[in-house]
């Protein structure tokens, strides 16, 4: 007996001194959990692709509210950055504006801007995003609600008269005085007030073609403004598999429901209430987030149908007229929670939790 | 539990910065919010919850021996609601303004929980001149805490520095000194406005945590033990630790 124990006590000394010989290229390996599929998709690349996509948006507004649209996004980003970085800085923490988030964010609330808006308010607005919403709450992957749609609030409330001092469409390029008009969805409210929306609409002199709502000649902050150039931005990001369809459509999809019963039929209505407001920029970009939307594809058609929900009910019964980053605040919040409910089911277990046995 | 003796210098000031009753003990978080959209109300109200902190912890430290510990908490309340409508009474006669800006949060004085603490972790315990010390010092760490909280959020949001502040010190309607107002000087001169949500709740439950994070690190960064917060000294505990 003791003979046959030798070799094995031999051999665990043996595997000691392998073990100990190759501490130091074992240190150096690194020790992950599950899963261990690679994927090139790194939080910069995301990051990039949303800057990409959201590149048509901003020229469209450019071009249709003027190149000042430039001046607010390069403000917005240069801000979110410098705010990120110094924050960093001062905090002592490892150095985190490589991975782009930060210019997304300056990016995002550039574009939820009129184009009229002072240059120090976008700064105010960009530092309040970075290091309030997003830093304090712990960084990138953190924060409970999405930072420049939180700012885009913050600063709604804080600017009322700044944040909605919209021009008419090419007003930059006439000298002549242009007199603004009740925006689309100011007018939407009054038709689904009026009680037949389908006439209303029509008869509403100030109310722009569905071409118009479609290219984006209308009123409206620098981003919202052109459905054309942000479904642009949907497909190239749906492309490039940075988001899925489960949230834009469910939340589009719901509005145009309620919208449709809202408006009694009229489609001119439900396709007025689509291509104006934030609803497409916010569905495509903001609702999409990764660390503020649930996780399984129940969870986001949830979410969407959420967002869908609260924002007809803001715009047809509240006094804002738009509710769209309200509807997504409150569904950020909400999503931690729908997270616990559509929790998937592992594989091999039964819907109450047990173990499934096999029926033999 | 083995008490250290503290000198009356220490119950007076300790209210201050250590502990602080709203940045540090977490108390009275109700009127620090509502009311501290100006400083003109957010003063008032400290004011008057000096006035009741003093009175009640010296009449509860006066009658400590008297109450039977089991009704304690009522007779606490009788005399805080006594006092606490004895002090909106004065302020109605004499600041009428303010007893319209500080509406329901005035009579809420009594359901403060400041006062009902103090009663209960020191004025039941002290002398009755520790006590006054102790509801003068909290008093004025509350005072002190609504005053910054007041002065940011007004600043910030409003614009403006004590305004309206003839309404709090009548002796100043004769002069023509209400306030400043910064806003509107400067405004003349660059585009910057005030931004408004600090005069919203959403504004001072920020500069709310601010103050408190602020107020943390100067007791972290004096390296000092962390003092022991909240009810530990209270009664209710005593007897759980025995």
């Amino acid at each position: 007996m003791e003979n046959a124990k030798n070799p094995a006590i031999s051999e665990d000394k043996s595997a000691n001194s392998v073990q100990d010989n190759n501490k130091d290229n074992l240190s150096e390996l690194k020790l992950t959990v599950s899963p261990h599929i690679k994927s090139s998709l790194t939080t910069k690349g995301v990051m990039l692709d949303v800057i990409i996509a959201l590149i048509p948006t901003l020229a469209a507004g450019a071009w249709i509210q003027g190149p000042r649209a430039f001046l607010i996004a390069f403000t917005g980003v240069l801000s979110s950055v410098l705010a990120e970085y110094l924050y960093n800085r001062f905090m002592k923490k490892p150095n985190t504006i490589g991975d782009l988030s930060a210019a997304v964010t300056g990016m995002l609330i550039a574009l939820n801007m009129p184009v009229t808006i002072p240059l120090w308010m976008v700064v105010v607005g960009s530092v309040f995003a970075i290091v309030i919403v997003k830093q304090l709450f712990g960084g990138l992957g953190r924060n409970f609600a999405n930072p420049a749609l939180t700012a885009r609030i913050f600063m709604l409330l804080s600017f009322p008269a700044a944040m909605n001092n919209f021009v008419m469409p090419f007003q930059w390029k006439s000298s002549s005085e242009i007199v603004t008009t009740a925006t689309p969805l100011y007018t939407l409210y009054e038709a689904f007030k009026s009680g037949s929306p389908d006439s209303f609409l029509t008869a509403a002199k100030d109310f722009p073609s569905l071409t118009s709502l479609f290219l984006g000649q209308m009123q409206g902050t620098i981003g919202e403004i052109s459905a054309l150039a942000l479904l642009l931005g949907f497909i190239y990001l749906l492309y490039r598999g940075v988001i899925r369809l489960s949230i834009p459509v469910s939340f589009v999809g719901t509005v145009a429901v309620v919208m449709l019963i809202a408006g009694k039929g009229s489609l001119n209505f439900v396709a007025g209430q689509i291509l104006s407001g934030g609803l497409l920029l916010g569905a495509i970009f903001m609702a999409t987030d990764y660390t503020t939307s649930p996780m399984s594809i129940k969870g986001k058609i949830i979410f969407g149908i959420g967002c869908g929900l609260i924002t007809c009910f803001i715009r047809l019964f509240g006094s804002l007229h738009e509710g769209v980053s309200y509807a997504i605040l409150i569904m950020n919040i909400f999503s931690p929670f729908i997270d616990r409910l559509t929790r998937p089911r592992p594989f091999g277990q039964t819907k109450k939790g047990g173990k499934a046995h096999a029926k033999a | 539990m083995a008490k250290t003796k503290v000198s009356p210098l220490e119950t007076f000031s300790k209210g201050f910065v250590k502990e602080n009753p709203v940045l540090r003990l977490v108390l009275g978080t109700c009127p620090a919010l509502a009311v501290s959209n100006t400083m003109v109300s957010a003063i008032g109200m400290g004011i008057a919850t000096i006035m009741v902190l003093v009175m009640t912890n010296t009449i509860i430290s006066a009658l400590k021996k008297v109450i039977p510990s089991k009704v304690r908490i009522p007779a606490y309340i009788v005399i805080i609601s006594t006092m606490v409508t004895v002090v909106q009474m004065l302020v109605k006669a004499f600041l009428p303004v303010i007893y319209d800006a500080l509406g329901v949060y005035l009579p809420l004085i009594t359901v403060n929980c400041i006062i009902l603490g103090r009663a209960e972790s020191f004025a039941s315990k002290n002398s009755v001149a520790l006590s006054i010390l102790d509801g003068l010092g909290m008093g004025i760490g509350f005072l002190a805490a609504l005053f910054s909280i007041s002065l940011i959020r007004e600043f910030v949001g409003g614009g403006t520095i004590l305004s309206g502040i003839q309404s709090l010190l009548p002796f100043l309607s004769g002069s023509s000194f209400n306030g400043v107002d910064v806003a509107s000087a400067v405004s003349q001169y660059t585009a910057l406005e005030p931004i408004k949500i600090f005069i919203l709740p959403a504004g001072g439950f920020m500069v709310f945590g601010f103050l408190m994070a602020l107020v943390n690190r100067i007791n972290h960064k004096k390296g000092k033990p962390s003092v022991e917060l909240g009810c530990g000294s209270c009664k209710a505990c005593d007897k759980e630790a025995k």
